[in-house]
């Protein structure tokens, strides 16, 4: 079939069509747009979200109760072994009514948090360097990691020859314990920036504070609070470890050395109450502390945490 | 004041003009006989040449597209007279330090629209009391007035985009390039965003150098377009674009043009068949 030329008369209508868009056109369009493509958030109601994610650790930990329980009742072990929950839980109760545990639950808190304070700030500075600095990366990047994996507990011989009985002891083996993580997860978390936004930052000319300040630090933020959380389990697990091996009535009467008195003592249900203290200390800060920040900073950005998936 | 990035030792060769005649009040963007080459520290791995050799003088106001298959080296050049990389040869000038717009809107998601928009104003020199006012302003130009409160995931990909150019226009440049901005929407939210930039563009007496591969786009938008030969990328060939009036993407003079460039296009493109096995 040959090809026809276009009759003119289309040619004529096309470019009408053409030339006959007005401008209010295209924020009337525009206005369409935007309302089509809105990202309207769906909010899961209350009573899903507490059946979700509040009762099912509530309800394994009623089982695990139940088993204990269970347990107890078949005289697998004699009593002073195994303790009834019922026991435990008495003993736990009458620390409360006594107000002992709270002395003990403050001596070993106030030495975390300010274990983990300091660490925060070394382990900072370690991570914005090595974050930095290629050659710092090169040398002490598989150091940290390498530390990371070494059990904290380690330290607490050397530390203890080096500073004594003293508190400064606790402290060494938190941050040693803490720091390598913190300093970690801010690596990391620098390393998921988006060489974009460096380019962003090179065309705003923020310069090198300026880019550290307002796209490095924030955008590094989900992965720096992750290393925060998981520092904060180490420096929990480094503090426990090293009450339980110097105890020394001097300093101060810890969870650590709770425990260790119920073994002097071979009082079961008292190691069983400080264990469960140290897991409930463990998991409160964790609960109430990271997690609330961790959810508030992945959900301004439209994230979500990985442990809500 | 003008900005000179000048590549260390080698004096321009083209016109003769040094890096020192360049004179600002003539050109808002002054590209003379500029050469990337890039060389990687390796032994091995032969140096890339991206741009050869390539001189663009853009007027103050002009609206400039730049077309070319992929591997011209367009957004190497726009990199090089935002002043993020430096020539191996030739020399940039720009009468400001221009802001840059990219293909994703590249706005920080921990920021609000608004914030975002405040950081450029912050770094352009804006004091903290007048920056409130100006945000919406912008916001208002691209027709966002009101969101400068709303989270980055929550705005469309059109809206981000607009968001970057309020972004863009907050450095208070006089030139504004532009790397493929509209490449990653859809076909209706390109539409409006052309008609956008063009009233943008036409109220603010903007320089604008529009890099894209779409070259019915680039005669929708642009005053002139050059087209960049591929590896390396070289200045082929200029077209003046004298439609008057009103322009859509399918005008029939643009359309017209556009096949023109295509063809253009296409022969330099094809230049490149037999080298491929090498």
């Amino acid at each position: 079939m040959p090809a026809t030329p276009l009759p003119s008369a289309l040619e004529t209508q096309h470019l009408v069509v053409g030339d006959g868009v007005e401008p209010a056109d295209a924020a009337a369009v525009n206005a369409g747009l935007d309302a089509l493509e809105e990202h309207h958030e769906i909010k899961t109601p209350l009573g899903v979200r507490f059946a979700r994610s509040v009762l099912p650790p509530f309800l394994a930990v009623g089982l695990l109760i139940a088993v204990w329980q269970w347990a107890y009742l078949m005289k697998f072990k004699p009593d002073y072994v195994l303790p009834s929950p019922g026991t435990v839980f008495s003993t736990i109760g009458g620390l409360i009514a006594s107000g002992r545990v709270f002395e003990v639950l403050w001596t070993s808190l106030s030495r975390g948090i300010s274990g983990f304070a300091i660490s925060v700030v070394i382990g900072t500075l370690v991570g914005l360097a090595i974050a930095r600095n290629r050659w710092l990366r090169a040398g002490f990047g598989p150091l940290l990691t390498g530390l990371q994996s070494l059990p904290s507990v380690a330290w607490v011989p050397p530390a203890l020859l080096w500073f004594g009985l003293s508190n400064t002891t606790y402290y060494a083996v938190v941050l040693l314990g803490a720091v390598p993580s913190m300093a970690n997860g801010l690596i990391s978390g620098a390393d998921q920036v988006p060489p974009l936004f460096t380019r962003v930052g090179q065309v705003l000319g923020l310069g090198r504070w300026g880019y550290i300040r307002h796209i490095l630090l924030p955008g590094a933020l989900p992965g720096y609070l992750a290393g925060l959380r998981q520092g904060w389990a180490f420096a929990w697990r480094s503090l426990m470890a090293a009450e339980l091996i110097v105890t020394t009535s001097k300093l101060g009467f810890g969870l650590g050395q709770l425990m260790d008195q119920g073994r002097s003592l071979s009082e079961m249900d008292l190691m069983l109450s400080a264990v469960i203290l140290i897991f409930v200390v463990g998991v409160g800060i964790e609960v109430l502390f990271f997690r609330p920040i961790e959810r508030a900073v992945l959900h301004s950005r439209g994230l979500r945490p990985a442990h809500a998936r | 004041m003008p900005i000179v990035t000048a590549a260390g030792g080698h004096p321009t060769t083209l016109d003769g003009a040094g890096p020192e005649l360049a004179s600002p009040g003539q050109y808002a963007v002054e590209i003379s006989g500029v050469t990337k080459i890039y060389r990687t520290p390796g032994r091995s791995t032969p140096a890339v040449q991206a741009l050869d050799d390539v001189t663009l003088r853009v007027k103050p106001g002009e609206f400039v597209s730049l077309v070319g298959a992929s591997g011209c080296g367009k957004s190497t050049l726009l990199n090089l007279v935002a002043g993020l990389d430096t020539p191996t040869a030739g020399t940039v000038t720009s009468v400001s330090r221009p802001a840059l717009m990219f293909q994703e809107p590249a706005l920080l998601p921990w920021l609000t629209a608004g914030k975002n928009i405040e950081l450029a104003l912050q770094y352009a020199g804006v004091g903290r009391s007048d920056r409130g006012a100006r945000v919406e302003e912008l916001l208002e130009l691209v027709r966002l007035g009101g969101t400068s409160k709303r989270r980055v995931h929550e705005l469309s990909g059109g809206q981000r985009q607009r968001v970057a150019m309020a972004r863009a226009l907050a450095q208070n440049s006089k030139v504004l390039l532009m790397d493929e901005p509209f490449a990653a929407l859809d076909a209706i939210t390109r539409d409006v965003l052309h008609d956008e930039l063009t009233r943008i563009w036409t109220t603010t007496g903007l320089t604008v150098i529009f890099v894209t591969h779409n070259v019915r786009e680039a005669v929708r938008l642009g005053q002139r377009v050059v087209l960049l030969s591929s590896r390396p990328g070289r200045v082929v060939r200029e077209w003046a674009i004298n439609i008057v009036g009103p322009r859509t993407i399918e005008h029939p003079l643009v359309g017209d043009l556009a096949s023109d460039i295509t063809v253009s296009l296409r022969e330099e493109i094809a230049r490149h068949a037999g080298h491929s096995a090498a």
